[in-house]
């Protein structure tokens, strides 16, 4: 019993950075139904700038982790503007090509730029092994699970309550009739990207804390996986989009403890492949017709 | 308009870019009657660049050396380096253009066993000279006269290993973690089991994980259940770090014991390997006098102590050199058969090898991380 109860928080932990790198893909998703490819690449230097800040500039861990924020909301930002704002009108497989184009070329920047080598990551966080019964608990564990609730509540209050919230769900429901109502439709998008790639960078970070390395290509599975994650939840809505990576981040280490670590890749992808054939619109997601 | 004048200007924007990179592979591939070239394989970027650069750097030293005593029979020999990047069909398109392009007339690699056994067909087939400095896995001199290693095998290090771990750790239960998919990893984790149950030990489970894996709490939290008294993790640096550093943090207090693909993990894992050991092929701490000579160079030339890659790649030129002015001429099949009757002291020891091209009765040396430093623990010879 206590083995499954261990597994199931190792599961949390993964779950929860998977959730909060699937909420940057379901809110892009949701705002210009773009599968934004890049966000997994977004993630990747979020961590390159936290291990920068811990290493080089060595900030205290709330500066690493806000300084990382910040600057990949500003980079997500500029991509957005350079790579998907012209495409705004083309039809959607321009962006989606242009999307893995520009995943493509961050990678191979971070390539030259901090060269192939794996960089250790700093123990930001203290390191102690908390008891609960017969349970270990460890204190990376602790504030992973608990740094990423904590940011998706604050995001589920931001989207409810505030103005610029509800901006956004009107632009993701109906672009048009947005404008029409007043809605600023560019500022909306570039802080929907904004705040998507800050919660991807925070996710980044903790990867990399986790799991101690950070290299150009740390990006690509947890991408992928977390735009699993996205689709099994429902695309385009964001509970859905926390819902999946817990699921995700379950099924993956279940797997992995009771079944094959062979195993393990291969049916979180078949998780794919059966949400799209049965429910495409995913867990929480609603069968919208279109109404002529 | 504008769209076919910008689609052109790309068209040849990129013609333009594949001529300009097919420039790139030539090299200056005349034959040099005064210079006898030998090649190099290893990964120098990657995960595994350690290994590669090491190996690289030891053999480019004993090159030096050599040259600076006056070379063989007067001429200079000059060390041809190729990036594997641990990738095998990049060490074959290396291994063909010192063939093709460089005339070499022995090849010094792979570094890694995997690349090492993808070259080995068409090494066998050109019946090209080989010496690998530290590919462990069994398979890579077998059925091949030409194919010759300065290092031990993974079968001959993991039964040390469990030597090692059965009698002076006195651990009486061990749990394996293997790299699925990574042939270093799987030989010498059999060879431990195999050992260590002989010897009166339990095998108390195995976990696996993927060569590309970095998530290991899964595995981890069901050998912290197994308790047992040892752990044995055989893989290389870039792995094996994050794994020691996910089991310290869990709080697993069982030993870990590695094998030589360790070297270098007190660098930037030196926390979390504290108090493990592995096996591996020299200590730098070692009182021989050759191995102090050796470091002394090293250190001169690169401002750091050399790593056990270090020591095999400069054995393996000095043995490769040896064998060629023992056999007079740069003939393959003269190279070869003066490399079987190899007796070379060098850094790593006594070299020596048997029918099959792998070195006789190599001792064992047992390295223990204390302080991010690697100390000599003890020495093992299978019986």
């Amino acid at each position: 019993m206590n083995l499954f109860l261990q597994q199931l928080i190792n599961g949390l932990n993964v779950g929860s950075i998977y959730a909060l790198i699937a909420i940057g893909y379901t809110m892009v998703y949701g705002i210009i139904k773009l599968i934004n490819f890049a966000h997994g690449e977004i993630m990747m230097f979020g961590a390159y700038f936290a291990f920068i800040a811990a290493t080089s500039f060595q900030l205290p861990v709330w500066a690493v982790l806000l300084s990382s924020m910040i600057i990949m909301s500003i980079i997500g930002v500029t991509i957005e503007f350079i790579a998907y704002r012209p495409l705004r009108n083309a039809p959607r497989l321009s962006a989606l090509i242009t999307a893995i184009g520009v995943s493509l070329f961050l990678q191979n920047l971070a390539l030259i730029i901090f060269k192939p080598d794996p960089k250790v990551m700093p123990k930001i966080f203290p390191e102690t092994i908390y008891k609960l019964g017969e349970i270990d608990i460890s204190s990376t564990t602790l504030i992973t699970i608990g740094l990423s609730l904590f940011f998706m509540v604050l995001l589920d209050l931001y989207i409810r309550k505030t103005k610029q919230g509800r901006a956004m769900r009107a632009v993701s429901e109906d672009k048009d009739a947005a404008i029409l109502m007043g809605i600023n439709v560019n500022r909306t998008i570039s802080l929907t990207f904004a705040v998507g790639s800050a919660l991807g960078a925070l996710g980044g970070v903790l990867f990399s804390v986790a799991y101690i390395q950070v290299y150009p290509t740390m990006g690509v599975m947890p991408g992928l996986k977390a735009f699993i994650a996205a689709v099994l939840g429902g695309i385009g809505i964001i509970p859905g989009a926390m819902l999946g990576g817990f699921i995700i981040g379950m099924v993956e280490t279940m797997t992995k403890a009771y079944l094959s670590t062979t195993w393990a890749d291969a049916i979180v992808f078949a998780i794919l492949i059966i949400v799209l054939l049965f429910k495409p619109t995913g867990i929480l997601g609603k069968n919208t017709r279109e109404k002529v | 308009m504008k769209k076919r004048v910008l689609s052109v200007l790309l068209v040849m924007i990129f013609t333009a870019s594949i001529f300009a990179f097919a420039g790139c592979t030539t090299s200056g591939g005349s034959a040099d009657a005064d210079v006898v070239k030998l090649g190099f394989i290893g990964p120098m970027t990657g995960d595994a660049a350690i290994y590669g650069s090491s190996a690289e750097e030891g053999a480019q030293l004993a090159v030096a050396e050599i040259n600076e005593a006056g070379g063989i029979d007067g001429k200079n020999i000059e060390l041809v380096a190729y990036d594997s990047k641990a990738d095998q069909t990049e060490a074959i398109n290396a291994y063909n253009r010192l063939r093709d392009q460089d005339g070499v007339v022995a090849v010094i690699g792979g570094t890694l066993s995997g690349e090492t056994l993808a070259m080995k067909d068409i090494m066998v087939q050109d019946n090209m000279p080989v010496l690998s400095p530290t590919a462990t896995a069994v398979e890579v001199t077998e059925d091949a006269p030409n194919v010759f290693r300065t290092c031990f095998l993974d079968d001959y290090q993991g039964q040390a290993a469990a030597n090692f771990a059965a009698t002076t750790l006195s651990a009486k239960t061990a749990a394996l973690l293997i790299g699925t998919g990574n042939p270093y990893s799987e030989g010498v984790s059999e060879a431990f089991k195999t050992a260590f149950t002989a010897k009166g030990g339990t095998i108390a489970g195995s976990e696996s994980y993927g060569t590309a894996d970095k998530d290991f709490s899964a595995q981890l939290t069901k050998i912290k259940d197994m308790n047992p008294d040892v752990v044995f993790v055989p893989d290389y640096v870039q792995t094996v770090g994050p794994i020691l550093q996910k089991a310290k943090e869990m709080g697993i207090t069982a030993k870990f014991v590695g094998a030589d693909g360790w070297d270098g993990v007190q660098e930037e894992y030196a926390d979390a390997a504290q108090g493990n050991y592995f096996t591996n092929h020299y200590a730098a701490d070692s009182p021989s006098e050759t191995v102090q000579n050796f470091i002394t160079a090293y250190k001169a030339e690169y401002n750091k102590v050399p790593n056990s890659f270090a020591a095999l790649g400069y054995d393996a030129v000095c043995a490769m050199v040896a064998a060629i002015t023992a056999a007079g001429s740069t003939e393959s099949a003269d190279i070869i058969t003066a490399l079987g009757a190899t007796d070379h002291p060098g850094v790593t020891g006594t070299l020596k090898f048997d029918e099959e091209g792998n070195p006789k009765d190599k001792e064992v040396t047992i390295i223990k991380i204390d302080g991010g430093q690697l100390k000599f623990d003890s020495t093992v010879v299978n019986q």
